[in-house]
């Protein structure tokens, strides 16, 4: 059961890099500190790139839950 | 030498370290190349210094500024790819149709969103081609001279040639 509740939810499924982590920063500039953002992404250099972006921006990667079909859901917390 | 001599320089304070730099590290990107694949790595490498909160500063000249005409980006009598890699144009373009790969002047637009992105047209070239800044797109931000350029790129963590 996650603990955490998702503020903004964005599907960037079929969105090619950079696409998903676009997606990502967009929703985190219209986000408060402490509301999480959550994105759906299906491609490879998304998969690797946005936990290596949500590090160094220093943010809290909350989870990067495996979907079904492959995609995987990023839920982001807004840190700063 | 005196003992109060050597006392004195034994003593002697390390020397401050020097401050810290302030502000964002830089990219600059010379963009010389007016080839859809290359202009579309430009574009992403741009995204990604904004990603990173680094200011980038963007030199178009000579193929990239005739690209950066109002209206040539779409225009499929100006889209190119290097001419080594003619084969793969068709599957490009048939990605970037299909909505797979963004266009690169919209991913450059979406850079500037997010990020402290600066385009800056090189004179030089505009005088070249005849062009003045209205005949651009909009996404320039204004016109330079190499100097105004290399004043940047100097002190850049990450200079590119594209």
């Amino acid at each position: 059961m996650p603990e955490y509740v998702i503020d903004r939810e964005i599907d960037a499924r079929g969105s090619a890099c950079p696409g998903p982590l676009m997606e990502l920063i967009r929703a985190l500039k219209a986000s408060e500190v402490g509301q999480v953002v959550a994105v759906l992404s299906s491609d490879q250099g998304s998969k690797v790139d946005i936990p290596d972006w949500v590090a160094k921006a220093g943010h809290k990667l909350l989870a990067a839950e495996e979907e079904e079909d492959g995609a995987t859901r990023f839920v982001v917390q807004k840190a700063r | 030498m005196t003992e109060t001599t050597a006392a004195a320089v034994a003593e002697q304070e390390p020397r401050a370290a020097a401050p810290e730099p302030a502000g964002k590290q830089k990219m600059s990107i010379i963009l010389y190349s007016g080839t859809v694949d290359e202009l579309t790595a430009a574009s992403i490498l741009a995204t990604g210094g904004a990603a990173m909160d680094m200011e980038v500063n963007i030199f178009l000249t000579f193929w990239a500024l005739l690209a950066m005409k109002k209206g040539a980006w779409q225009d499929p009598e100006q889209m190119k790819v290097s001419a080594e890699f003619a084969e793969y144009a068709p599957m490009m373009m048939e990605a970037v149709q299909q909505n797979k790969v963004k266009p690169w002047i919209e991913l450059l637009r979406e850079a500037k969103e997010i990020g402290d992105v600066n385009v800056y047209a090189c004179g030089m070239t505009m005088d070249l081609f005849g062009l003045k800044l209205e005949d651009l797109e909009d996404i320039v931000t204004g016109v330079q001279g190499v100097t105004g350029f290399v004043g940047d790129a100097r002190d850049s963590a990450i200079t590119l040639f594209i």
